[in-house]
């Protein structure tokens, strides 16, 4: 395994970034039609934000479902790049997807976690990630030996860079502040579905019979 | 009576009906969380190359993946029992009935007709209420002889309609001996 991989680093020695920055500098580097599940909540809103591409598909409940949705995605065009983006809540909401990733082993998945630490669009409530749970520790602890944390900006583009080249399945935890999102998702499920199958290239019905 | 007759004992089993609708209509991802009941039928999709099998560790994540599959271009069903079931809630409501995902769901019907759980018959009152409220098809199976046609129909309805569908299994069907004791 690369090099890059080895040291998982930690949530404490990891810099504060800002979500919507972060959020920019991973779409900015997606140019092959690299699909993107967005996480319910301010996940999905700073990805709306970042320009609205046809391959991302915005999570508007479903709490915690973004990977596994991902998954879906990742097992169905194994020949398409497959990003989850989801929150620290979500994520510990569904922490049993992280070993069902590792098991089917996608090299086309990345899962990104964005960890302020909190519930923040329900006031700021911890969430168990401030108080002491690494989810990078969790994701290998599940079996995905390619996780490791965000260091600051230059280090998580590094890491987009391999996850864009290399094999995975990749986690990557970036340490976000409390900035609120740059954007608000439109709430038209239905839409946002057939936008997505559309940018995936799907027909939803089937040819009459 | 000493054996069932020959056309009983040789009829084909309802799992590999199953496997075989499944298969005409190009379902081809399989997520379950495991039940007794459904472990013949797990065991011949296991068997089976055409089918991709996974075992995700809760129901929800299984509704997950294969709404993912299908947003994709696969196929795919979710395998449950009705315990499991019953902690879909959310996600259907929120996901799965909005986004019009023609999710395929076959739960094995327990808390019914003889079981010995109490949580299990408690929570099984659980489930029809929930599919009536969120408006989505379901149908128990009792019969053999139905299980080709109610199968292959839900499928197809599902797709062509874009709404989830809910093959329910009765212990009518995966308990009774083939002479019908």
């Amino acid at each position: 395994m690369n090099a890059v991989f080895a040291d998982p680093g930690s949530r404490a020695q990891s810099r504060e970034m800002s979500r919507t920055d972060l959020t920019r500098r991973l779409v900015a580097r997606l140019h092959r039609e690299e699909a993107v599940v967005g996480g319910i909540g301010h996940t999905n809103f700073d990805l709306w934000a970042s320009g609205q591409r046809p391959q991302n598909f915005y999570m508007l409940g479903s709490m915690g479902l973004a990977a596994p949705i991902a998954l879906g995605v990742a097992i169905a065009q194994p020949q398409r790049r497959v990003f989850a983006l989801e929150g620290d809540g979500s994520l510990l909401m569904q922490l049993g997807c992280l070993g069902t990733i590792a098991a089917v082993g996608p090299r086309n998945l990345v899962v990104v976690v964005f960890d302020n630490g909190m519930y923040q669009i329900t006031g700021g409530q911890p969430t168990s990630t401030a108080l002491g749970t690494d989810l990078v520790a969790v994701a290998r602890g599940c079996g995905i030996a390619r996780s490791l944390w965000a260091r600051d900006e230059a280090h998580f583009d590094t890491l987009v860079a391999h996850a864009l080249e290399g094999d995975g399945p990749l986690f990557i935890a970036a340490r976000t502040d409390d900035t609120p999102p740059a954007g608000v998702t439109e709430r038209d499920a239905s839409r946002i579905r057939a936008r997505f199958m559309d940018g995936l290239g799907v027909a939803a019905m089937p040819r009459g019979r | 009576m000493s054996a069932a007759p020959a056309h009983c004992s040789e009829r084909e089993p309802w799992d590999a009906i199953v496997v075989r609708v499944l298969k005409a209509n190009d379902v081809r991802l399989v997520t379950c969380v495991p039940d007794k009941v459904l472990a013949p039928l797990i065991r011949r999709l296991r068997a089976d190359a055409f089918f991709t099998v996974l075992f995700p560790a809760r129901e929800e994540e299984a509704v997950g993946i294969v709404s993912g599959a299908y947003m994709a271009g696969m196929r795919g069903i979710v395998l449950m029992q009705t315990s499991g079931f019953a902690t879909l809630a959310n996600c259907l409501a929120s996901l799965t009935v909005p986004c019009q995902i023609p999710l395929l769901m076959m739960v094995s019907e327990r808390g019914t007709l003889g079981d010995f759980q109490l949580g299990q018959a408690i929570v099984c009152r659980t489930m029809r209420p929930v599919l009536e409220t969120l408006g989505i098809e379901h149908f128990a199976i009792t019969r053999h002889d139905e299980v080709e046609f109610v199968v292959d129909r839900m499928i197809r309805q599902a797709f062509a309609t874009q709404a989830a569908a809910t093959m329910i299994l009765s212990p009518l069907l995966t308990s009774r001996d083939p002479a019908g004791r």
